[in-house]
């Protein structure tokens, strides 16, 4: 490992993997209490038409994700306020409707696009200086309104009928949220690609939840988590010749699958000394 | 009597979803420290008649008035304490914090709590004995202590009215008792509105009682009379009550109004 750090390569990889951690940690503690693993899912793949648009116009595909996922936060979150029933499938719709344009695009792009699966399955060892830079940014600014908005997305979170008698703007504030999750997506899909958003987003989160009852802790912790699952897939990765993006969600999915058994068996034990 | 102010006013109220009413006609004046149970059976529209109260739900046609303004404008003198079912047990979150969220209304945006608010809170607290178990974690409470948190969070906002859905569902009868036995102290200050489905509770510790099923029988008074129950509830008093009808259940403990 020490030697693999020579490399440009590793050591941005390394900081792109804190880096996605962090937006990670604070935004999939969210994703897991108000359950929006499928519209996350639904955001991450949309976001692949902006990729195709991006190659198509011949500009950073990182900008047309971005543009993209907003705007399935937006559709989604809209869709899902207002229409209480039937809100998945209408997301399904949308989730296949942003993938298919993305690969309509890329066809009608003239050329070979070379690194179109680094978006489908993440490639973290070619994460140039830029994306750094930007993906750093990305943190400021979904650390920032998390904090700025803390006390109203713990109230929306917890209980939204009581925020909304508490004249809270519940229906602003969830689509904030969302547009957290779709920068937060894009950030990941650099990593880990598109298809395993999901993971990452959620199991540092699903984890620290067994062991702490404080969203700031959790929090905390799930950025910890993050940054251990990327370093150490990294690792593996690099040591046995594998694929970077796959190794970090297996890595985090052990010991995800560990601290359910933990949790398993702390109960059993709990429950034959009482 | 007559001297006290009317804080909540529902004329002709009708209100219902996809153009199926719940509500048919609802006429309701509460006055100032008055202690109302509604009582109805499920579906009989006790949920949807509150969130018409809270502003959550337009009414399609009448006029409802809370301390002389509208329900939403009405908000910030209100406090809410809902139905226990429908929240997360497992949400990380602990005491003290839930009952912060009382103090939302009084902060808005982009505010931090400030002392002011956290002496609210740990007055609200105080009132229903769950101060020490201020950093608990809200799923490691029981039902009963976790209604006391709800009330809590509905104090700390210094409320006027306090509207209450079903406040002792799944609660065991005694801490149902110590529950009331503190809603009647706070009904010294506070004008207090419940619903619930279960009358045996009710009509032994509020002041009066109506009874809601679509339409509302409500006579300010303390007394369901049977002709009340055979209308909300369509079937025979006695089924209910034991065929008594007068202060139904004053002298019945709760296991008997259930038997």
């Amino acid at each position: 490992m020490i030697e693999a750090l020579q490399f440009d390569f590793m050591r941005h990889a390394l900081v792109a993997g804190a880096l996605v951690s962090i937006a990670c940690g604070v935004i999939g503690v969210y994703v897991v209490v108000n359950r929006l693993v499928f519209v996350s899912g639904g955001i991450a793949h949309a976001a692949y038409g902006g990729i195709g648009l991006g190659y198509f116009l011949g500009i950073n595909p990182v900008w047309g994700a971005i543009a993209f996922s907003l705007a399935a936060a937006l559709g989604m979150g809209l869709v899902q306020r207002k229409t209480r029933h039937r809100a998945d499938t209408i997301i399904g719709v949308m989730w296949a409707i942003g993938m298919a344009a993305g690969i309509l695009f890329v066809d009608l792009t003239r050329g070979y696009v070379v690194d179109l699966m680094s978006y489908l399955f993440g490639s973290i060892l070619t994460v140039p200086r830029s994306d750094l830079v930007l993906m750093a940014i990305l943190d400021v600014v979904i650390v920032a309104l998390v904090a700025a908005f803390y006390k109203e997305l713990l109230a929306l979170s917890y209980d939204e009928t009581f925020a909304t008698v508490e004249n809270v703007p519940v229906g602003t504030i969830y689509i904030i949220l969302l547009c957290l999750v779709a920068l937060t997506v894009v950030m990941l899909m650099r990593v880990v690609g598109l298809i395993m958003v999901i993971a990452l987003l959620t199991m540092p989160a699903a984890i620290s939840e067994q062991f702490t009852s404080n969203l700031k802790k959790m929090m905390i912790l799930s950025i910890v988590l993050g940054i251990v699952f990327t370093t150490t897939g990294l690792w593996l990765s690099y040591a046995l010749n594998l694929t970077s993006g796959a190794t970090i969600i297996l890595v985090s999915g052990t010991v995800f699958l560990l601290s359910l058994l933990y949790k398993a068996v702390a109960k059993r034990r709990a429950r034959i000394q009482a | 009597m007559s001297t006290r102010r009317e804080v909540l006013c529902l004329q002709d109220v009708w209100a219902g979803y996809n153009g199926r009413p719940v509500l048919e006609g609802i006429n309701l004046s509460v006055k100032e420290q008055d202690f109302v149970g509604i009582i109805g059976p499920n579906g009989g529209g006790k949920t949807t008649l509150l969130k018409v109260m809270l502003g959550l739900m337009q009414p399609t046609r009448g006029r409802v008035r809370v301390l002389g303004q509208s329900a939403v404008q009405a908000r910030r003198f209100i406090g809410y304490v809902p139905q226990q079912v429908h929240l997360d047990r497992d949400f990380p979150v602990n005491v003290w914090d839930v009952a912060l969220m009382g103090r939302l209304g009084r902060r808005g945006l982009l505010r931090r709590y400030t002392s002011q608010d956290r002496h609210a809170v740990a007055r609200a607290l105080q009132q229903v004995e769950m101060l020490d178990a201020k950093d608990r974690p809200i799923g490691e409470l029981s039902t009963g202590q976790r209604q006391r948190v709800y009330i809590a969070r509905a104090l700390a906002t210094e409320p006027q009215i306090l509207f209450m859905d079903e406040p002792t569902a799944s609660v065991d009868a005694h801490i149902t008792t110590s529950i009331y036995e503190l809603l009647q102290k706070l009904n010294e200050h506070i004008t207090i509105l419940l619903v619930s489905h279960d009358m045996g509770v009710i009509s032994s510790h509020v002041k009066t009682v109506g009874c809601l099923n679509r339409r509302l029988f409500y006579h300010e008074s303390k007394e369901i009379t049977p002709d009340m129950l055979e209308e909300a509830y369509h079937c025979p008093i006695d089924l209910i009550a034991h065929g008594v009808p007068h202060r139904v259940f004053a002298h019945h403990s709760r296991e008997e109004a259930e038997a």
